[in-house]
């Protein structure tokens, strides 16, 4: 079922990435960790559907927030990250799914994995944890390009540092700040195992970006012993992009 | 590794289409392989978008799970890879 909502705030997060935030006033509410369809229809009738984590907590007042990363060569991305204004109207399903979610009555450790654009189900994961005052302890390793491509850089800076049990680690693929003990390059299994609970914890995991990414992720949760049931996965395809 | 090694998405995404049939969230219900009998969530299926409507292949043994295309105000729906679905009711 499609609903419309309208665009009431926008900001961005980097040089190519915007956060929208929707209002609509049926709106069911939604879970950390779910997505929404968002429907473009032109003027001729030719429609696109692209899906689009939610980024915002849940609440109760009718309205959520999606961080879109603009594609070069996107059908979608490119209106939303330059051309929507506050006031637009869109098309809007969901939320969307019930399995790569994170409830505020899960108590037990959680291991969140980001690659680029997929920290925004699990930025989600944490802001809902902050808005509930849930004390289950966070692990965030993060894997982005470079420093300014972070998304969320100043609010995970200021909740992991007055909150120790959200700890949050950086892991950059092309070019790290100054003196960073790490060179750039992808995630291997020494810094999973450094960064990620231990298995004998029982953590449970949520890994999302793309798809490369996450079944190399996946791979080496396995591998350190974590149970396959415990490791949840969302892959945005070949680049990044949900469709 | 060629870069078509990894150009799926996962079961998630199909989600907000198969919400337009079931009435029940897909991504957590577990499906049964009809060709190798694997048991998985569908959350966990590989998911080809890059062609005419949706398909999904069991992340086993990559049989074809499910095919679903829209033309106009018509929806086919092929679930001959699967030999059930189970949804837990509430």
């Amino acid at each position: 079922m499609w609903r419309v909502g309208t665009v009431v705030a926008l900001q961005d997060e980097t040089a190519t990435a915007r956060t929208i935030r929707f209002e609509v006033p049926d709106w069911p509410g939604h879970v950390a960790g779910q997505h929404v369809d968002v429907r473009l229809t032109a003027a001729d009738g030719y429609s696109a559907v692209r899906s689009y984590s939610i980024a915002s907590a849940p609440n109760v007042n009718g309205s959520f927030e999606i961080t879109v990363e603009r594609l070069p060569d996107g059908e979608v991305s490119p209106y939303l990250t330059q051309d929507v204004m506050a006031g637009d109207r869109l098309e809007l399903r969901g939320p969307i799914g019930g399995w790569f979610v994170w409830r505020s009555d899960q108590t037990g450790p959680i291991q969140l994995i980001a690659g680029g654009s997929g920290i925004v189900p699990l930025m989600a994961m944490i802001r809902s944890r902050v808005s509930a005052g849930s004390t289950a302890p966070f692990r965030l390793l993060y894997s982005v390009r470079e420093p300014k491509a972070v998304w969320y850089g100043n609010e995970l800076r200021t909740l992991s540092g007055r909150d120790p049990s959200l700890d949050i680690t950086y892991a950059y693929t092309r070019s790290t700040p100054k003196d960073w003990p790490r060179p750039a390059g992808r995630i291997d299994a020494a810094l999973v195992a450094n960064a990620t609970w231990p298995s004998s914890l029982g953590p449970t995991c949520y890994i999302c970006g793309p798809t490369s990414f996450v079944e190399t992720a996946a791979e080496f949760l396995a591998a350190s012993g974590i149970r396959r049931d415990k490791i949840r996965t969302e892959r945005f395809g070949p680049t990044g992009d949900r469709k | 590794m060629s870069s078509d090694t990894y150009n799926y998405f996962d079961g998630n995404a199909a989600a907000g289409e198969l919400s337009r049939i079931f009435t029940m969230d897909v991504t957590a219900v577990e499906g049964c392989c009809a060709h190798c009998g694997a048991t998985r969530l569908f959350a966990d299926a590989h998911l080809y978008m890059q062609c005419p409507g949706i398909v999904a292949r069991c992340p086993a043994c990559q049989h074809v799970l499910l095919r679903l295309v829209s033309i106009g105000q018509r929806m086919f729906l092929d679930v001959r890879g699967l030999s059930y679905f189970r949804f837990d009711v509430p």
